[in-house]
């Protein structure tokens, strides 16, 4: 790890995120209100709690691309959940159940199964989303409780919603466990020399288990959020998420060649991601358009190290 | 390691294996469903399975160079586009213009991923998932999010891939001509073998001349190539084209491919396997709704054969790769 270069990453993010607070102040007078602005964290809170253990898996050496496809399965579920009456923390119970079993099964495939992450997320994406459609079809689902709600279109103070406030303190716990404990050492340890890690006695694919399972909850999680906020279920939700979300972690100056990254980073990445995702908006610019940015982006975040290193 | 004298003799083993399997299937469901086996439904079939044949032979290339191409939907769409568009402004222009718009095009599509993994050495799955979104979102800028549709592509445009020879749809014999093509050029040709050389050890394959970045490159090149041809079957066979069409179709393109015998690993494949592979999938898509399933399934049952196939070949060889490793 190069400290140096990695503050360097991080405080060009800060950078950008200034020019895109000036820019898009100067674009709308409505920009810099407090009730805009707590409006526009909408836009990175939910794929930005999956980021958090993303960004972990992917500096361990590892990825899942399945992650949208849980979002998908647990919404399902919990909507079938709410349909035969179940409470709001049933329901809710449900989504971070199915998440984290959705997490296990990708674990178990790459440590039991030694299927690499790639493909066994591919798989895994393709049946997780594929079993959304093959229950729902072309239905919705919309019987959640009417405190279901709370979740994903509450305010826990004022302007700060409880996505928000669930989002910050993620991110200090990640960051704390990331940097400062023998975890997150070994984390690194892992994503820069798998055998060698091995060979110095880290349970290596202990690790990387536990790292599927806690995205795998995550994606549950964040499927609780993003339900509640929508109120409704169809199994196209979260699509092209996986997109966005391995995006903001790349963006975040974590290597995809595993060992590298930092937390501060991917919440910068966030939030530059989610203001440039709220400005565009406010240009009227449709979400397809958006995301030709977010592909040009993903590649330009990965093509730039690779430029600047084959010097 | 003489590549070629070790290796066949273990793949004919798997693709009879295969090959017999797919029979079974053919079998079970013809028993069940005695008029699936009639000409008629088994044309309709292979029309039907033509295009993921093409596309499932151009995935091959790119995954035998330790390669993945989650873009070959979209390439196909924002080609197929291309060729709607240009019928509707060209009616008069005819088909071979547009064979040769969509090929080059599909083409350089192909060769943005190829030039990426080659000189920058980008992983795979991170460059073709952003220029998956990236395609897919040209379609919409180009066509502003209008639908081009039966009665603005002209007729000779539509007619194409539907005529009939001895019974079989001019699609489904372009599909069996690729096919057919690949079996014997990849036993055969040179290219082909350095393919094989480059995905089994890139780093033998460079010491014996062969640059392994280059044959990422003109994998991806030819996958592009191919895509963009199928982007304009595709419109012409559906007669519409929109910013959605093919939506998630890499996935059956990749289950086809694993299934039929190539190792994500890379080196290993065979042409032969593959197409058994579209077939299984094709026989398994059109049996659904005769058995009473509901079509929203295909995709679990795609995540399924996926899975069994890489779980089967991960216990067949037993090394494993991390997935965002590039060539050494």
């Amino acid at each position: 790890m190069k400290p140096a270069s990695l503050l360097r990453w991080e405080s060009m993010l800060a950078a950008v995120l200034v020019i895109e607070f000036v820019l898009f102040s100067t674009i709308s007078p409505y920009f810099l209100s407090v009730d805009t602005l707590s409006d526009a964290t909408f836009n990175f809170t939910e794929r930005a709690i999956v980021a958090l253990p993303l960004a972990l898996l992917i500096i361990a050496g590892e990825i899942d691309i399945s992650v949208a496809a849980i979002i998908a399965l647990a919404s399902v579920a919990m909507g079938l959940g709410a349909a035969q009456g179940l409470g709001t923390a049933s329901v809710a119970g449900i989504g971070l159940g199915t998440g984290l079993l959705a997490g296990c099964v990708n674990g178990a495939l790459v440590t039991l199964g030694r299927v690499p992450a790639i493909v066994a997320t591919i798989g895994t994406m393709t049946l997780f989303r594929g079993a959304a459609y093959a229950v729902l079809g072309d239905r919705v689902l919309k019987d959640y409780p009417d405190s279901f709600a709370a979740f994903g279109q509450g305010y826990l103070i004022g302007p700060v919603s409880n996505e928000l406030a669930l989002f910050i303190v993620f991110a200090l716990l990640f960051g704390v466990f990331l940097h400062k404990t023998r975890w997150g050492r070994a984390i690194f340890a892992i994503g820069a020399n798998p055998v060698a890690s091995r060979f110095a006695g880290l349970p290596v694919n202990r690790y990387r288990f536990a790292l599927f399972a806690l995205t795998g909850l995550f994606s549950g999680l964040a499927a609780v959020l993003l339900t509640s906020r929508l109120g409704s279920t169809r199994p196209s939700i979260a699509q092209g998420w996986e997109l966005e979300i391995i995006s903001m972690v790349i963006l975040g100056g974590v290597s995809v060649w595993g060992g590298k990254g930092s937390i501060a980073g991917v919440v910068l990445a966030a939030l530059v991601f989610g203001l440039v995702t709220f400005g565009l908006g406010l240009m009227n610019i449709p979400g397809i358009v958006m995301s030709i940015f977010t592909g040009l982006l993903l590649i330009l975040v990965v093509a730039v190290p690779a430029l600047v290193n084959r010097r | 390691m003489n590549i070629p004298r070790f290796r066949i003799p273990d793949h004919a083993r798997r693709d009879a294996a295969f090959a017999v399997l797919t029979l079974a299937l053919f079998g079970a469901v013809t028993f069940t469903f005695p008029g699936f086996a009639s000409p008629r439904n088994l044309a309709g079939l292979l029309d039907d399975t033509a295009i993921l044949i093409m596309l499932a032979m151009g995935q091959m290339l790119v995954i035998l160079v330790r390669g993945i191409d989650l873009s070959i939907a979209a390439n196909l769409a924002l080609c197929g586009m291309l060729a709607a568009m240009f019928s509707r402004a060209w009616p008069e222009a005819g088909v071979a213009p547009v064979l040769a718009l969509t090929l080059v095009v599909g083409g350089l599509l192909g060769a943005c991923n190829g030039i990426l993994v080659w000189k920058l050495r980008l992983p795979p799955i991170v460059v073709t998932l952003g220029t998956m979104s990236v395609y897919r979102g040209a379609i919409f800028l180009l066509s502003k999010g209008a639908w081009v549709n039966e009665n603005e592509m002209s007729r000779d445009f539509l007619a194409f891939p539907r005529r009939e020879f001895l019974g079989l749809s001019l699609l489904a014999w372009i599909a069996l001509a690729v096919a057919a093509a690949f079996i014997v050029a990849l036993r055969r040709a040179r290219v082909a073998r350095d393919l094989y050389a480059a995905g089994g050890n890139p780093e033998a394959a460079s010491y014996s001349g062969i640059d392994p970045g280059r044959m990422q490159f003109i994998a991806y090149t030819l996958c592009g190539a191919l895509a963009g041809v199928c982007g304009y079957l595709w419109v012409a066979r559906f007669a519409v084209a929109y910013t959605d069409i093919a939506l998630g179709f890499e996935l059956s393109v990749i289950a086809a491919c694993l299934i039929g015998g190539v190792a994500i690993a890379g080196g290993v494949g065979s042409a032969v396997g593959v197409l058994l592979g579209c077939l299984f999938i094709g026989i398994i898509r059109s049996s659904l709704p005769l058995v009473g399933i509901s079509a929203f399934w295909q995709m679990f049952i795609n995540g399924v054969v996926i899975l069994a196939a890489v779980l089967l070949s991960a216990r067949q060889r037993d090394f494993k790769r991390t997935i965002l490793e590039s060539l050494a």
